[in-house]
């Protein structure tokens, strides 16, 4: 695991549903944290991101069932399965202090009623119950300081904070207990652009501080991802398809669906001006029924036969790896942008 | 900031709003929201209005939507005041300033299908079942869905972006002159976004209906607006053709905004820098 911080492998959950049949909104994926950089994870809403982030922060809760996958982190491995009696149990002592989560609008969660000093005991006591009040205090004011943030908030109610100041009191708390990886679920989505700009900055202090040795970053937002990671993974129906060094994946798309999502993003550049992009045609499929073969296959605007009839396995080059059958064909071969344009 | 765009063609302007000012009372004293702003809304124009978090681009299109009184200042429909405009006048204003809001999730009744709900919008016009009908499939295509898919789900059946096109097809059943889009595509994924922008740019280019875009995105403003105005702190500091606005701006708070915006691949330059 050298250079590793985290490995996940076949993670597969499912959500239960009325008619006895499983959904399964992550099918067997399987990930790695390489250690002291920030992994994005990047899909349209609804193809199972956000569900992989919970399943990985061993917070999944019912209809929704983790029924295969470990991780290995660190020194440890971590089974995550919910399915065994008393698993919830065992994972209580990892949340927080191994993986920490931060869900999607963690910010509109904190308690209108009680200051954040608080919230930052609370947050302390719940994973060590003799923490006082001091030392829980003093390492939020060391931590305040140390990302160069005013100490004050300490003393504010969270309706006397901005929306970006709210955000970034949330991810600092949520790193308090120092896990060794960060999972952030959007934490951007609702923010003004300088704001935005602020959380991103901070997030790149943290894990320069080593303040936590990873980050899983979930958006949809890929300019912002560009940002923000060292590598990204694409996913699309519950599936990976693309996982790559960021700058690899933004310049050579190898699969179509990564190079439709980023023929999709508008910069204000003088090219957006003139282009007239077509989106990805039709809808996600069903996670209950997906497509045979490749799931991309009813959408891509190269589907061949072999894609409706069998799954594409990873094909490696460098560190960059895809699914996809137009890419075996066409090794080394950036998708063609043109094709997402009019 | 009181002068005017002059670009003025020869009919004027559909919609304006003429030194449209509001104050929020708050303990011990007041907040304006909206200061002094002027603005005309071109016909088969988009009008894309920038700004960040409370820079009042929704209190402004709250105002003229005449879901809020202005302080002062008057809102102007093709050459007529409507500022203090009631009753039957009042609807017929509302039937033609249409909106579309930022959140798909929570402006549908969930327990209404989507033709429910559409139809309840025309209870008023007394239209015949076939003419309503035939109304519904047209608007829908406007939007790229089928009658046949839509009608019958519930918003819990639709995904954002196809709800959000429903909520823009409910808004062209009325054949509205002006749409106004707060936000409208901020909840959608990038890929779903395009789409709706795509709409938008139809129905401009199409039907000549002309969108009021408010957005906190550039980037967006840049692919479907033909002017652009950006507010901060209720003032507008700059406005102008998109172009100018954009690739040339004048104003700090315009280029911070612009510099601000993560874009997809200057922003992994600046990262191997730093």
């Amino acid at each position: 695991m050298s250079g590793v911080l985290m490995r996940a492998t076949n993670v597969t959950a499912v959500y239960a549903a009325d008619s006895g049949k499983d959904v399964p909104a992550v099918d067997n994926v399987t990930l790695e944290v390489p250690d002291g950089q920030i992994l994005g994870l990047a899909g349209e809403s609804g193809c199972g991101k956000s569900t992989l982030g919970n399943a990985l922060a061993m917070i999944a809760n019912p209809p929704l069932y983790v029924v295969a996958g470990k991780m290995e982190i660190g020194e440890e491995t971590i089974d995550l399965s919910t399915l065994a009696k008393g698993a919830n149990e065992v994972h209580r002592g990892y949340r927080g202090a191994t993986v920490s989560l931060l869900p999607q609008g963690a910010m509109n969660a904190v308690s209108p009623t009680l200051r954040i000093r608080n919230l930052v005991v609370d947050v302390m006591r719940a994973h060590k119950r003799d923490t006082t009040k001091e030392e829980a205090l003093d390492r939020a004011t060391d931590r305040l300081k140390m990302l160069e943030m005013p100490t004050r908030v300490l003393d504010q109610y969270a309706h006397q904070l901005s929306g970006g100041m709210k955000q970034r009191m949330v991810t600092v708390v949520s790193t308090l207990l120092n896990p060794q990886l960060l999972i952030a679920d959007e934490p951007t989505s609702a923010l003004d652009v300088s704001s935005q700009k602020a959380l991103i900055e901070m997030l790149l202090a943290m894990v320069e501080k080593k303040i936590m040795r990873g980050v899983i970053f979930i958006t949809h937002d890929l300019p912002v991802l560009s940002m923000v990671t060292d590598r990204l993974a694409i996913m699309y129906a519950g599936k990976i398809v693309e996982n790559g060094p960021t700058e690899e994946l933004v310049n050579n798309a190898r699969h179509p669906y990564t190079s439709a999502l980023l023929s999709s993003v508008l910069d204000p550049t003088e090219e957006t001006r003139t282009k007239h992009v077509l989106g990805i045609p039709g809808s996600p499929p069903n996670l209950g029924n997906p497509p045979s073969g490749c799931r991309f296959h009813p959408r891509c605007k190269f589907a061949m036969d072999e894609c409706s009839a069998t799954e594409p396995s990873f094909l490696y080059e460098r560190d960059h790896a895809v699914a996809c059958w137009w890419a075996n064909k066409h090794a080394f071969e950036t998708v063609p942008m043109e094709v997402n344009q009019a | 900031m009181s002068e005017q765009l002059d670009t003025t063609p020869t009919t004027g302007p559909v919609l304006s709003a003429v030194n449209v000012t509001k104050q929020f009372r708050v303990a011990g004293g007041h907040i304006t929201a909206v200061d002094d702003v002027s603005v005309d809304f071109h016909a088969g124009k988009v009008l894309a209005v920038v700004g960040e978090s409370g820079s009042g681009k929704s209190t402004l299109a709250r105002m003229l939507l005449r879901l809020m009184p202005v302080t002062s200042g008057q809102i102007m429909y093709q050459g007529k005041d409507v500022t203090h405009i009631k009753g039957g006048e009042l609807r017929k204003y509302w039937t033609d300033v249409q909106a579309v809001f930022q959140d798909p999730f929570s402006s549908f009744n969930q327990f209404f299908s989507v033709g429910h709900t559409l139809r309840r919008g025309m209870g008023r016009q007394h239209l015949s079942e076939e003419n309503l009908d035939q109304l519904i499939e047209t608007c829908l295509g406007y939007v790229g869905l089928k009658p046949a898919d839509a009608v019958h789900k519930y918003p819990h059946q639709l995904s954002g972006g196809q709800r959000q096109r429903v909520m823009i097809a409910r808004a062209l059943m009325m054949n509205p002159k002006v749409l106004l889009a707060d936000e409208a595509t901020s909840m959608l994924d990038a890929s779903l976004r395009v789409s709706a922008l795509n709409v938008l740019q139809d129905l401009r280019d199409n039907l000549g209906l002309t969108v009021l875009f408010i957005t906190h995105d550039i980037g967006q403003a840049c692919y479907l607006a033909d002017e652009v105005v950006v507010m901060e702190h209720g003032l507008i500091v700059e406005r102008g053709t998109t172009d100018a606005v954009i690739f040339d701006p004048k104003n700090d708070y315009t280029k911070r905004l612009l510099a601000d915006v993560p874009d997809l691949k200057g922003s992994l330059k600046v990262r191997k820098d730093g």
